[in-house]
Parts: C-alpha cells; structure tokens; sequence
C-alpha cells in the first residue's frame, strides 16, 4: 500500500491544482463567489482523487475500482445540468440575458474541467508510479498548462473586425451604419439614444466567421458581454435601451447598438473582441467543397 | 409556470381617429405631446416598447 502513496498523492494534488487553476473570477462573475467556488473546488477534488487511484487500483488487479470511473463520469454529467438549470433559472433576471446558447456553452465548460482534473490526475499518478515523483510533477504542471491552453476557446475578435458604428435616426427608426435596428417611438427615448448610444459594426472575415456570428446565440452573447462590461441604461420598464444585434442580410456584417453607461467606444470594441465564440454556434462551410466553391 | 404575450400589440395611441381600429385597446389624444405622455406611461406600465407608426398612430408592442 506504501508504494502507492506518494502517486496517489500527487495525483490529488496535481488533479486538484488543475481544476483550480481553471477556476478564474472575471467580469461575469460565474461561478459566483465564494459559494460557487467551494461547491467546484470540491467537485474538482473528487475527480482527482479518482483520476489518481485509477492506475493504483489497476495495479493491484482490483478492476472493479476501475469501473468506478465510469460510474464518476455519469455523476459529472449532472454538474453540467446543474449549471445549466442554475443560470436558465436566473436568466428572467438579467437585465441583457446571456442566451440559451452561451447558457449551454457555460455549463458543458464546467463537466470537461472536471474531466481534465480527472485526467490530470490519472497522467500524473500514473508517471509518479512507473517512473519517479519529480517527473510526475513536472508532467502534471505540463498537463495543467497544456489544457488550458488547448481548451481556450476563440473569441470574436479572432475571427472578425470589429470597428465603430455609425449610430442614425431616419424618423423613428434606428440604424447604425445603414442597417435598421428598431422603431424607437418614444422621441424622449430617441433623444437618450442619440445621446449615449454606441454603435459597433463587426464584419466577419471569412465565410465561417459570417455564419457563426449570424446565429442568433452568438450575438447574444456578444450583447450581454457588452452589456456586462461597459453597464446598460436599462430597467425593466424601458425595453427601447436593450442592446440589439441585427444582420445585414447582403453581406453578412453585423451591427450592435447600446446605450451603455459608460459612453466609452474603445472599450465597447474591446468588450466585444474578447466575448468568446460559443462552441455550439460554431459553423464551418468552408470545411466542405460546396462551402468553398460558393466562398468565391 | 409565468405565461406571458409576447410580440403582440398590447394598445393602440393615436391623434386620428379614423386610422385606427380593431381589437386591441385604442387610446385618442388631443395632441402629439398627450400622445408622447400617453404612450410614455402606458410602455412604462405594461414593460412594453412604443413603436411610432409615422401617420400619428403608436403601437405598443410587448417583446
């Protein structure tokens, strides 16, 4: 039992240090803190100290251990509907809701982390018992450092250019550089509008980008980013200052306007640049041969 | 489990009484500045959104 020790050890630690390092508070404040931090901590820490008991117990002939993880990974299935049940339960709440699909995205971040604690776990006690406890080390900060870089997702400004927008009234209807956005009837909303909005185009630079950005879920997201970021001049009762993304059907270029509360386009720019792309709203028609003889 | 309208005209504010009609419910006013107020407290008590028709005619709209 001595022997396997020092892996299991390390295993935990390292599998534990994977999932907490994963865990960052940014501006979205998800998962909360400091409640939501222990409820991932401790889930993360179980998935370590499964991941590094694995290759222990295989040594020992003991495969029933083994089929346990496969039982774990059933349970881990249940933190991404957790997460997703969570945040569908809040979002009536938003003042510029996330969408269904950055929901969606969120909550199957959560499972995989715990899956790459588990992993890390697994590789590290692994090398600690076949080879030797530094190795492991170095190994399993290898690991941590590898999938999260591997499991960065892109973000809108890898794949479009995003510039500042014209912001118009033609009558009572809003446009931002040529694109209709919306009638605004009230004229003391157009007057709070023309005043503190921002507009922003973002052309999308090939193909795939002006598919993935048309999906309803990807932009708003982009919205509730912006929103988040650089705050919203918005209540319940004053649905006119939602921010709003709309298409231009010719070219395939999107146009957002925002009334924020801070009046700041560079920042707006930056906020949008650094929203993610949603994985679930990803398309590819340039992966197809129709997709690129159409692209020219 | 909350059931809400949703993209349906809610009222119906306008100056001119011959343009308007129909089942939702229609508030006239004397003015544009009663039809502004009108239409400001009616999107304000029913979270909808005001829409200017351009002929004098606003519809509030729930989204």
């Amino acid at each position: 039992m001595a022997q396997f020790f020092q892996p299991i050890v390390l295993g935990i630690s390292l599998g534990f240090v994977a999932r907490f390092y994963m865990l960052r508070v940014d501006y979205r404040m998800y998962p909360t803190f400091p409640h939501g931090y222990q409820i991932h901590l401790s889930l993360g820490l179980i998935a370590a100290a499964l991941g590094a008991v694995a290759i222990p117990a295989l040594k020992t002939k003991d495969y029933a251990a083994v089929t346990f993880l496969a039982l774990a990974a059933q349970q881990f299935r249940d933190i991404r509907n957790m997460e997703r049940d969570s945040l569908v339960s809040l979002e009536p709440l938003e003042l510029v809701g996330r969408g269904a699909a950055y929901i969606d995205g969120i909550a199957k971040v959560f499972e995989a982390r715990n899956y790459l604690a588990m992993l890390t776990a697994l590789i590290t006690s692994g090398t600690a018992l076949y080879i030797n406890g530094w190795i492991a080390l170095l190994i399993g900060i290898a690991a941590i450092i590898l999938s999260s870089k591997l499991m960065k997702g892109e973000v809108v400004g890898n794949i479009a250019k995003v510039e500042s927008g014209e912001l118009y009234f033609e009558g009572a209807d809003l446009f931002v550089s040529g694109v209709q956005i919306m009638n605004v009837g009230l004229k003391a909303s157009r007057e709070m509008i023309r005043e503190n909005g921002l507009g922003v185009v973002i052309e999308p630079k090939d193909d795939n980008a002006r598919e993935t950005l048309g999906m309803i879920g990807q932009r708003q997201a982009i919205a509730h980013t912006a929103a988040s970021v650089l705050g919203i001049r918005k209540d319940t009762d004053t649905q006119e200052f939602t921010p709003l993304i709309r298409r231009n059907i010719n070219t395939g270029r999107i146009v957002m306007a925002i009334v924020p509360v801070e009046k700041d386009t560079e920042a707006l720019i930056e906020a949008v640049n650094r929203t993610p792309v949603l994985e679930n709203n990803k398309r590819c028609p340039l992966k197809t041969q129709a997709g690129r003889i159409a692209e020219d | 489990m909350d059931t809400r309208l949703a993209d349906t005209i809610l009222a119906v504010v306008t100056t001119d009484r011959d343009k308007v009609g129909g089942g939702a419910p229609i508030f006239y006013t004397e003015n544009e500045y009663e039809l502004e107020k009108v239409a400001n407290i009616l999107q304000r008590a029913t979270t909808s959104m005001a829409h200017d028709l351009g002929n004098g005619v606003y519809i509030l709209v729930k989204h």
